[in-house]
């Protein structure tokens, strides 16, 4: 397995690719409402990431028909954006899309409800982008990957929510998909050990109900087996020698 | 977006079943329950016993899988 240590100069990319990203990820935000279809979404993604001078990196990848991932309930990832599919009061949608600038990728994804939502939803959102930050706690040099894999479990778990075991977090930059593979449960082994200059996209993807995942007909789009709900946060980080930087959240923290 | 992680394996159809299933042995010798890819559906490639197909499997169910190409 080959992780890539990238230069300062590399990581100043990362961070202008992840900065633009940041910002459509708050466009799009805005505009979640009932009545809005996920194409509208998905068009406004691609016209401000051609803005903002990126390319969008979800497109055609691997055949892959749009700029954005619109998984609505019991949609995992990788929902396709559609003019028929149309957001309804109190659906969870999850967000998921990627630019790539001056040849470096970014990765980021947000799961909103849309218009009232019940308390069980909020607290499926709440917790899976808690079970991020839990596991970035131990996104340092020194750490191995799956010390950050154990921390989401344990976190999401602890709720008693499953943790998708099939789709995995993965290393970035001049491609979108690196080395290594980064699990967001206990997978054997410790993984690899972190050092300074890594970029990681790290996404949890938590189901209210089983863990187990289905792919349906259309190839892509990712359904929990029992129909449960399942949200999805992720952020492209960078390991330091201290705490890792966010690259897809503004500096101040600021939530996009 | 994330990564599917995925064990892509060769095999040999064994038995068509209905709704557009199929037994399929692999080099191990295990049998496993498969279905069609949807590109695959959608182009009509018709799938028999006898041929060889390439599956996608994920490591969390080993007996389950999903063909994703047909040999000629």
């Amino acid at each position: 397995m080959a992780v890539t240590i990238k230069s300062p100069h590399e990581i100043e990319l990362m961070r202008e690719s992840c900065k633009r990203l940041a910002i459509v990820h708050d466009e799009v935000g805005k505009m979640i409402r009932p009545g809005i279809s996920t194409w509208e979404l998905d068009k406004k993604a691609y016209e401000l990431i051609k803005e903002l001078d990126g390319t969008p990196n979800f497109l055609h990848l691997y055949g892959y028909p749009a700029t954005i991932c619109a998984s609505i309930n019991e949609v995992v990832v990788h929902g396709i954006p559609s003019k028929k599919t149309i957001l309804k009061e109190g659906d969870i949608i999850g967000i998921d899309m990627g630019l790539i600038y001056k040849g470096y990728h970014s990765d980021a994804a947000r799961t909103y409800g849309v218009g009232k939502i019940s308390e069980e939803d909020a607290q499926l959102i709440r917790v899976t982008k808690q079970s991020f930050f839990e596991g970035i706690k131990f996104a340092r040099a020194g750490n191995h990957l799956h010390d950050i894999s154990l921390a989401i479990q344990t976190y999401a778990e602890s709720f008693g929510y499953g943790v998708v075991r099939d789709m995995v977090g993965h290393g970035i930059g001049t491609a979108l998909h690196e080395d290594p593979q980064i699990p967001n449960y206990k997978a054997p082994g410790k993984g690899i050990k972190l050092r300074p200059g890594m970029t990681l996209a790290i996404e949890p993807m938590i189901d209210a109900g089983t863990w187990e995942v289905e792919i349906l007909e259309d190839d892509w789009t990712c359904v929990t087996c029992d129909g449960s709900k399942s949200a999805h946060y992720e952020n492209t980080i960078l390991i330091t020698e201290g705490d890792p930087e966010i690259l897809t959240l503004y500096r101040d923290g600021r939530e996009v | 977006m994330s990564k599917a992680d995925v064990i892509e394996i060769v095999g040999v159809v064994k038995e068509k079943l209905p709704n557009a299933m199929f037994k399929v042995e692999l080099e191990n010798g295990h049998q496993i329950l498969a279905t069609i890819s949807g590109k695959l559906r959608m182009n009509y490639i018709r799938i028999l016993p006898g041929d060889r197909v390439t599956l996608e499997m994920s490591p969390y169910d080993l007996t389950k899988g999903r063909i994703t190409w047909r040999d000629k």
